[in-house]
């Protein structure tokens, strides 16, 4: 009960936060659509941060890590911290000039003019809100499932399932998806971009220190540094997979299995020896097999590949280039004041990244050899909480911090769909004098509404899913198109059928691949090539092919995209 | 900064740039769980070393390949997209 007292306080404060970047809105629809370019270094990095780590930063770092071990801070983190700041220095500034030069609030007002295409704005909107949206339920899915194992058994009379494991039984997931909503609708709705990024920066805050305050006292639950590090699921001379430890509930300590506790075995791996090993802290793949209960109570294998292929790892560096094409991303670079601004992001970016998952990717490391394998990867960070600190203030608030990292992401993508929709079809279609100012607000506003409805009721149609992968295949649509606006801003000879072949051919390889992985599983090409990959080389070389084919674009359009700059 | 010290500084970034894309495939620790300060495997302790220089590699591209250029481009009198189509 406490936990969830602590839980709505936090959701109060960011109400409360929603009412006074309110009273700070200036009433004009460029206030409202990108903060009148007034967003100073220190929001700027914040609301960028906030925005580009999702749930995926508390949540999924440590499932993956519990699935796969250290190799995920690798495979996720690093590379993006070397590829979101070459982008923010490549794409992000260079948009944000265009943008404050001509006064674009969208990406797609910026490519309808740097391909002289209508059409263009057609093809890519439908694209870019489908793309969107399974990243918004990602959102509201994995607060769901973050908040019913902390409050299990604190509601016995309303949300009581004794015949479900212990990880649930607490606040059911349409219940929290509903709260969530309707608070990041509410800062949202009054505060716009403005209120979106004052909300990011205290939530992205927020979501650093709680992950912090939750490693430290993991650790100190684990008897220390030293004591942790021996913690991981180990390999025996057998092939057994075993935890050397438990955790005491009644002495509050990590206590020795004797004999190891046998969680399962391995089936196949290139390595030779694999004794002793502990292959969370490696990344040599390795299958294993475990064992869980299925819904009867009988007990069903199931495997797991630990560690990373070599060449998932490689080609891993295709995903992070998505947001270079994230519609919300680019409405955050708008709000910039100046260029100036973007220095702090490029530099702090990696390090924010590296605080929040070197921490995580631990304790995902750490819950192999304490945690039933079973147990599903989004609950693992909650699971290791409730086993390990019985601390209901200190639980509520580090759920509070894991749901700061969902929001920070729903919030932009909520406004940035409201922005596109009014900006490019409504406003684009009627003309910009058909509605005053205050009448564009209200339309972005209702369509806000409307897409917070939409989305919450699909978020409960596939509240199964597992929205982590489904979040893999979202980045992977949206770097399949980073080479148009790689070519918008450097390849002069790009043109608007190069253009439309290349994101054509992008939606369709990643339609294909999408298809194969049965529609939002984990899926990889030959040796272990993620699909992105082949989706960005096809989008490309289609992109290349056709621009040289077709008519460049005009003398005017190259000179004020591409001017002799002094 | 003149021209030919803003090019070479450019180039040194790039260089840099690629630099830290193979520096990334850390192949020669794929195997290895042993720990670092007694907690942190290596290869994670790398790439946290690698989550360092990517911050240092931002502050060099801040400091030798700055848009000064593009910034005054954009703070020159704002123009409204009338070829907008």
């Amino acid at each position: 009960m406490t936990t969830l007292i602590v839980i709505i306080g936090y959701l109060c404060l960011l109400l409360a936060l929603g009412f006074f970047s309110n009273r700070l809105f200036r009433g004009t629809s460029k206030d409202y659509f990108v903060a009148s370019h007034s967003i100073g270094p220190f929001l700027l990095l914040m609301s960028v941060f906030g925005t580009t780590m999702t749930a995926f930063a508390l949540v999924g770092s440590t499932g993956k890590s519990f699935e796969r071990g250290i190799g995920t801070y690798g495979l996720m983190a690093s590379i993006s911290g070397l590829v979101h700041a070459g982008i923010f220095f490549l794409i992000g500034i260079r948009l944000w000039a265009f943008g404050k030069k001509y006064g674009y609030i969208t990406q797609i007002q910026f490519f309808r003019a740097r391909f002289e295409s209508d059409g263009l704005g057609y093809l890519l909107f439908p694209i870019l809100v489908l793309l969107v949206v399974p990243y918004l339920l990602i959102g509201i899915i994995g607060a769901g499932k973050v908040i019913e194992p902390v409050t299990a058994g604190a509601f016995p009379m309303l949300f009581d399932y004794p015949t479900k494991p212990d990880w649930l039984g607490g606040i059911p997931p349409w219940l929290t998806g509903l709260v969530v909503s309707i608070v990041v609708l509410s800062y949202v709705f009054m505060g716009g971009s403005r209120g979106a990024a004052y909300a990011n920066t205290f939530q992205t805050i927020v979501f650093m220190i709680m992950g912090l305050v939750a490693f430290v006292f993991i650790v100190n639950a684990l008897g220390g540094l030293d004591k942790s590090g021996k913690v991981p699921a180990r390999i025996t001379e057998t092939g057994a997979i075993v935890q050397d430890f438990r955790y005491d509930n009644k002495a509050k300590e990590l206590k020795a299995n004797d004999p190891p506790k046998v969680i399962g075995k391995v089936i196949e791996s290139e390595a030779s020896d694999l004794a002793n090993s502990q292959p969370h802290l490696s990344r040599v793949p390795v299958t294993a097999e475990f064992k869980k209960k299925n819904p009867k109570g009988e007990l069903v294998s199931f495997e797991r590949e630990l560690g990373i292929p070599f060449w998932t790892f490689v080609t891993y560096l295709f995903i992070p280039l998505s947001v270079g094409m994230f519609p919300h991303l680019f409405q955050h670079w708008l709000t910039a004041k100046s260029a100036k601004a973007f220095r702090l992001t490029v530099i702090a970016h990696p390090l924010c990244i590296m605080i929040v998952w070197v921490p995580c990717v631990l304790i995902g490391a750490w819950a192999s050899g304490i945690l039933p394998p079973a147990i599903p990867p989004a609950a693992v960070l909650s699971k290791m909480l409730a086993t390990l600190i019985d601390n209901q203030v200190l639980a509520g608030l580090l759920t509070a911090g894991v749901l700061a990292a969902i929001m920070s992401s729903l919030d932009s993508q909520f406004l940035c769909l409201g922005t596109i929709f009014t900006n490019d079809i409504v406003l684009h279609r009627s003309g910009p004098k058909k509605y005053s100012d205050k009448q564009t607000i209200t339309i972005a506003r209702l369509f806000i509404v409307v897409i917070v409805s939409l989305t919450y009721a699909l978020a409960m149609l596939a509240k199964d899913a597992n929205v982590f992968d489904l979040a893999i295949w979202c980045f992977s649509g949206f770097s399949a198109l980073f080479p148009v606006v790689f070519a918008a801003l450097y390849w002069k000879r790009a043109t608007k059928q190069g253009v439309i072949a290349s994101i054509l051919a992008a939606s369709a390889a990643w339609v294909y691949f999408f298809h194969l992985s049965g529609y939002g599983g984990e899926y990889f090409v030959g040796p272990g090539i993620v699909p992105a990959a082949i989706c960005f080389l096809v989008a490309s070389v289609a992109l290349v092919v056709v621009s040289l084919m077709t008519k460049p674009p005009s003398p005017e359009t190259l000179k004020k995209f591409f001017p002799k700059l002094n | 900064m003149n021209g030919s010290q803003s090019s070479s500084g450019k180039s040194l970034v790039w260089l840099l740039f690629v630099v830290m894309f193979f520096a990334h495939q850390d192949f020669w620790w794929w195997g290895d769980s042993s720990l670092v300060l007694g907690f942190l495997p290596i290869g994670l302790a790398y790439h946290a070393l690698f989550s360092i220089g990517c911050a240092l590699l931002g502050w060099l591209a801040i400091s030798k390949a700055w848009p000064t250029e593009l910034e005054v481009f954009a703070d020159e009198m704002e123009e409204t997209d009338s070829t907008e189509i």
